[in-house]
């Protein structure tokens, strides 16, 4: 099966006050898996539920595979949808769950077996087919329902959180399988959540969304390494923030290192800024002839966290090795480079 | 273990003297029809399995009995029509609504028959008037009547389940809104609407005074009048309607077990 191509057009949406929705414009290519990554009350779950048409939008456009499905209510867009709370109807078994819309599409009881059957197939749950929901556990109930969601072959993959109420390790794994899947059937996918880590893991292009539009999107790796606004490198990634003066030539001075600028439209040389700088760029080794200490270290397995106080009194936090932390004991003078990766400043 | 052994004793004198409160009653009512002019007969008891014999004897207390079940089916179902559609999409669509409407359906609970009957008493003139002066007409008020207790019921079902999720995973999956009431709401919360349709028809068999006070027939005007000449008919198809209540509240009780039952496992 091909993706179509999915476009959003200036999606504005007003709850109230709130505008949830402003002008919000998104186009995602045949087969891409695009997550919109956010802080809650970003407008990203509104996005993705105008999409699925279980809200209207109050303006724009929402067209898919060339069909405008604006004003086409949410039974008849042939959409796809995980949700965030457990969705899987309670008195049905896991396969009569999956058969339910090829029901709805009037597909004769063989072939909707088989079809259903191929689904929890595709999900790796064909030993717990007969299970009800309430026997099932929480990762096993969102593979059914994304099983669910395939099985009746969607033009659009819509994923509200799925993630979310499952813990950490079922999480990792649902959210690599999601991946496999979405490669394997490729459909379009909208993928909506919170967490940066799961977004950057499994999409082809990240969307960073900040009140109701978008406030970069691109490739992962774009996105963290060259985040177009401070808010996007404030909210993808940890950053150290820090005093830094413009200077020529596309680059930034921060504490007394040249480092190149993340943003092509920076401001003018000699503009004091503040500079975003990631912990994983930060490089700390011990030299007694500095004025910085370390002040803190937090261990977090393979790396660990170091938190060092500069002579002017600013806190930098630096990811080293683990395998280092034990030279950096609070106290330890050390010096402080900065690895010469682009950096957000505002 | 001394403190649970007083406490087993404690729980044993009060359901025997409830038992005691509830069942004397009863017994004394069966005694009654039991009396014979020379020692005990199960007269009364044949006549009442007869129903041809019933409807001889008895006219008033057949017709009775018949509109009685008819205005319990009437109300059970037009109540649930009326109700679970509505109670559904408030949940979804008009969240705010939901005070004023529990409110309204609370209301029936706080006014008198008697009240509500100077209040309808025009209103079925002109039914009468103008159609019939059937007594089914009072499955109208009776579904008024109905509704606190059915609301509750309905409303702890729909509770139960996230009405929200479901329908909206039901129509991304291409259902629409029939479906989604029949296919998806309807059977995560059918007992719910057991217990509704059952406190409905318990309610409705043991109703006497709009009936009366309207003029119209049902199981209890029938009764009543059946006491001023027949003493122990009467009586014992008192009884038999509240061991039919009886009945309807524990087959309920049995319907929220065994839900509750299936919700541990």
């Amino acid at each position: 099966m091909t993706g179509v191509e999915v476009a959003l057009a200036g999606l504005r949406r007003t709850f109230g006050t709130v505008h949830a929705l402003d002008g919000l414009d998104l186009t995602l290519a045949p087969g891409e898996l695009v997550a919109l990554l956010g802080p809650s009350g970003c407008g990203k779950t509104t996005a993705l539920r105008v999409l699925a048409g279980l809200e209207d939008a109050d303006a724009g456009t929402v067209t898919v595979g060339g069909k405008d499905l604006t004003r086409v209510s949410a039974n008849k867009r042939n959409m796809g949808m995980v949700f965030q709370a457990y969705s899987l109807f309670p008195h049905l078994t896991a396969v009569e769950n999956v058969a339910f819309g090829l029901r709805l599409r009037k597909i004769s009881g063989a072939e909707r077996t088989k079809r259903a059957n191929e689904a929890l197939e595709l999900v790796g749950l064909t030993a717990q087919s007969g299970r009800y929901p309430h026997e099932m556990s929480g990762g096993q109930q969102q593979r059914v329902a994304l099983a669910r969601a395939l099985a009746i072959r969607p033009a659009v993959l819509l994923l509200d959180e799925p993630l979310s109420a499952l813990d950490a390790k079922v999480r990792v794994q649902l959210r690599d399988e999601i991946r496999r899947i979405q490669l394997e059937v490729g459909t379009t996918t909208l993928f909506v959540t919170h967490d940066q880590e799961e977004a950057l893991a499994v999409a082809d292009r990240v969307g960073v969304m900040r009140a109701g539009n978008l406030e970069q999107i691109g490739p992962p790796e774009e996105v963290y390494s060259r985040p177009a606004t401070a808010f996007v490198a404030e909210f993808v990634g940890l950053s150290n923030r820090l005093p830094g003066v413009v200077a020529a030539g596309g680059t930034v001075e921060v504490l007394g290192q040249q480092l190149p600028l993340a943003q092509s439209d920076a401001t003018t040389p000699g503009a004091e800024v503040t500079a975003y700088v990631r912990p994983e760029a930060v490089e700390v080794a011990v030299d007694s002839t500095s004025e910085a200490t370390v002040a803190s270290s937090a261990f977090l397995g393979s790396s660990s966290r170091v938190t060092v106080t500069m002579p002017g009194g600013e806190l930098i936090t630096a990811q080293v090795p683990s395998s280092q932390v034990s030279q950096l004991a609070p106290g330890t003078a050390v010096r402080v480079t900065f690895a010469r990766t682009p950096v957000a400043v505002s | 273990m001394n403190r649970r052994r007083k406490q087993s004793l404690f729980r044993w004198v009060v359901l025997v003297v409830l038992g005691v409160f509830f069942l004397l009653p009863l017994y004394a009512m069966l005694e009654f029809t039991t009396r014979g002019a020379d020692g005990r007969t199960a007269e009364v008891w044949k006549t009442l399995v007869d129903w041809g014999q019933i409807q001889e004897d008895y006219p008033d207390l057949s017709t009775g009995i018949i509109y009685s079940l008819e205005q319990a089916a009437l109300t059970a179902v037009l109540m649930l029509v009326l109700l679970v559609p509505t109670m559904v999409w408030v949940r979804l669509r008009l969240p705010w609504l939901r005070r004023p409407m529990e409110f309204l359906c609370l209301l029936p609970l706080t006014i008198p028959a008697i009240v509500l009957v100077v209040g309808l008493a025009p209103v079925y003139a002109w039914v009468t008037y103008l159609i019939s002066g059937s007594s089914l007409w009072l499955t109208f008020a009776y579904v008024i009547l109905v509704l606190p207790f059915a609301y509750r019921a309905l409303d702890a079902g729909l509770a139960a389940i996230d009405v929200k999720t479901l329908s909206e995973a039901a129509r991304s999956l291409g259902a629409g809104w029939g479906t989604v009431l029949w296919r998806v709401v309807l059977p995560n919360i059918r007992s719910a609407v057991l217990s509704a349709a059952f406190l409905s028809v318990a309610l409705v068999l043991g109703e006497f005074t709009i009936a009366s006070l309207l003029n119209r027939e049902n199981l209890q005007v029938a009764i009543n009048l059946l006491g001023k000449s027949s003493a122990t008919i009467s009586v014992a198809v008192s009884l038999v309607s509240l061991v039919l209540a009886f009945v309807l509240l524990f087959a309920l009780s049995f319907v929220g077990g065994r839900r509750r039952s299936k919700e541990v496992s």
